[in-house]
């Protein structure tokens, strides 16, 4: 790791100067993307503004049946949350199936939106790489792409997006509070994330020194039905090679209304808009789950050893809305493991995780 | 659904942090009960320093990526991950390393249970192990084998001794639960 300097901030508006004032700071919460990076000399900060003692923890319910996080809750904070585990099950199981229990008490949620793809060559400096040195090429679209994205590319990245909450957040319509030199901005999740394009290292369009707050979800009451399915090499401390976030609102075997986002697959955390849309109104039978399916994957493009992906990903889509149907034929194990079906796990001695993984 | 980018009032904001480093600084760390003072560079991970500057070499380098467990210690009582944390972040926080497990000479009922259940073979990841798996049960989800798998995962054993940690957690699970049947998770 090359040298670095250090600063550690007390309030939000000293955090924004700090990193506003100098183009070679960078903010420092969990650290477990920004000193990983910066060891392997990807990130170049030569100074790092440390942020966690800022009052940005509390996760709060919002009137109505939404809830606000604050950007420095811990991954493993947020899981446990009741709010969160009541209302929106598909975050707490995507956080808790997302990297490991040490992890996710470090990482917090806004390091967590702002995490970088896990690209090989993108974490390689000596390979060509659009996203970490503007027009070098992209190795990965001729190289080793088995983890690599099948829809959202462009011919000059097909990273995948890392994240598992995301995409939970991606589902829900959620909105990243920031505050910046320019003052305080309310951005969609869905224009908080970009995709590459033909410029691949903008990944977001925060301004240097602008701060995530929180993160707020919008009430969803049909969420509270709902689940986070991640398929990946191994059960566990992987990342995804597809998953979905799926919530469900059903009336006599017909869909009223359904939300449902895809990572693992796309350089962006990727709401499934033509699946839902195939969805609402439809039978829930696995007839209209093949057709949304296959709608939201109809434009995929394959590069070669990830071609599996777009089969995947389709098995996946259907497989979430089987499980969260309550599909009888279904044994799953999925969430087996996260949290006692009794309650007894958690600290807070709640109830069940969710209604759906069983 | 929301789409927009919504822009407020500016916020007053200025540059007024206190800047340490590049160079060494001093950096004062309570490890296990004990305040020690190192002269220190900012970039330096608390790994490094328990272990280079404190010869506290109970915690391993595995991967230093974030990857393997093998660094596993406790900052403010919660595992984390020694190898990506600077040790400069640690410094009003408690830091407890597997060398501040044991009372004096006796080993703590998780590290008794490893010898017992003979839950090592090269003994690379034991420390990182012990220390995931005392936390673990204080959070408080081993109530069966398919949530100690799941919530011991950030601990690789490349010897894979894991049906023999396993073997060990439960034994410290179920002797805590006849001791004190009230606390039993
Ligand atoms: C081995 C490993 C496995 C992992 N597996 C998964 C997984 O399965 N699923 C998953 O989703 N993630 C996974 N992760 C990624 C992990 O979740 C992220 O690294 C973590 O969430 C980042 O949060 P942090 O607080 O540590 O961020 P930091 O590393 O402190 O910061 C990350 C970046 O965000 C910036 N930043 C931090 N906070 C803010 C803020 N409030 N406002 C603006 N900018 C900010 C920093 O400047 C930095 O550039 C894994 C990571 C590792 C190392
Ligand atoms: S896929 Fe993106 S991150 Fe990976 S090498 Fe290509 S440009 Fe870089
Ligand atoms: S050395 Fe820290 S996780 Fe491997
Ligand atoms: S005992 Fe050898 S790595 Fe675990």
């Amino acid at each position: 790791m090359r040298p670095v300097s250090y600063s550690r901030v007390a309030d939000v508006a000293t955090a924004i100067g700090t990193v506003a004032a100098d183009p070679g700071s960078a903010f420092l919460a969990g650290g477990t993307t920004e000193v990983d990076l910066q060891r392997i000399h990807v990130s170049r900060s030569r100074r790092l503004v440390d942020i966690n003692d800022l009052p940005l923890r509390q996760i709060e319910e919002l009137p109505g049946g939404g809830v606000r996080i604050g950007a420095l809750a811990r991954m493993s904070d947020v899981a446990q949350a009741l709010p969160i585990r009541r209302r929106f099950p598909m975050i707490s199981q995507a956080l808790l199936l997302g990297a490991s229990p040490q992890l996710r008490n470090m990482a917090s949620i806004g390091g967590n939106l702002m995490q970088r793809v896990r690209c090989g060559y993108f974490r390689d400096v000596v390979a060509p790489c659009n996203k970490r040195e503007p027009r070098t090429g992209c190795s990965a679209l001729h190289g080793v792409n088995r983890g690599h994205a099948v829809l959202g590319t462009s011919e000059h990245c097909i990273a995948t997006h890392p994240s598992d909450v995301g995409v939970a957040f991606m589902a829900l319509d959620a909105v990243v509070l920031t505050q910046g030199p320019g003052g305080q901005r309310q951005i969609a999740i869905d224009d908080f994330y970009l995709v590459p394009g033909d410029r691949p290292d903008r990944e977001h369009p925060l301004a240097h020194g602008e701060l995530v707050v929180a993160i707020e979800v919008p009430p969803t009451p049909m969420a509270s039905t709902s689940l986070y399915l991640k398929v990946r090499d191994r059960e566990s401390y992987e990342f995804a090679l597809a998953s979905a976030a799926v919530a469900i609102s059903l009336h006599d075997g017909t869909i009223d209304d359904v939300r449902l986002a895809l990572g693992g697959i796309a350089t962006k955390p990727w709401r499934a808009r033509r699946a839902e849309s195939v969805l609402t109104g439809a039978p829930a039978t696995p007839e209209t789950f093949t057709s949304a399916a296959e709608a939201e994957l109809a434009d995929a493009i394959g590069h070669g050893m990830n071609d599996f992906k777009i089969e995947l990903a389709r098995r996946t889509v259907v497989r979430a809305l089987r499980m969260v149907t309550g599909d009888p034929q279904l044994h799953d194990g999925m969430a087996e493991g996260l949290l006692s079906e009794d309650g007894s796990g958690p600290a807070d001695g709640s109830g069940p995780a969710d209604g759906s993984g069983s | 659904m929301k789409s927009y980018v919504e822009a407020a009032s500016a916020v007053q904001t200025a540059d007024t942090a206190v800047v340490r480093g590049p160079n060494s600084v001093v950096v004062r760390l309570s490890v296990n009960g004990t305040v020690r003072n190192m002269l220190i560079e900012p970039r330096v991970s608390l790994l490094d320093a328990l272990r280079d500057r404190l010869d506290l070499t109970g915690a391993k380098k595995g991967c230093n990526q974030g990857a393997c467990g093998a660094c596993t210690v406790w900052v403010d009582k919660r595992r984390v991950l020694a190898c990506l944390t600077l040790a400069i972040t640690c410094e009003t926080r408690e830091v407890t390393t597997i060398e501040g497990l044991s009372d004096g000479v006796d080993l703590h009922p998780m590290q008794q249970a490893f010898v017992t259940q003979d839950a090592f073979q090269c003994g690379y990841c034991t420390p990182g192990q012990i220390m995931s798996a005392v936390a673990f049960l204080a959070e408080g989800h081993a109530a069966d084998d398919a949530q100690i798998r799941e919530w011991m995962s950030g601990n690789i054993c490349r010897c894979a001794a894991y049906p023999n940690i396993r073997a060990a957690i439960r034994q410290v699970r179920d002797d805590a639960a006849t001791e004190n049947p009230d606390a039993a998770g």
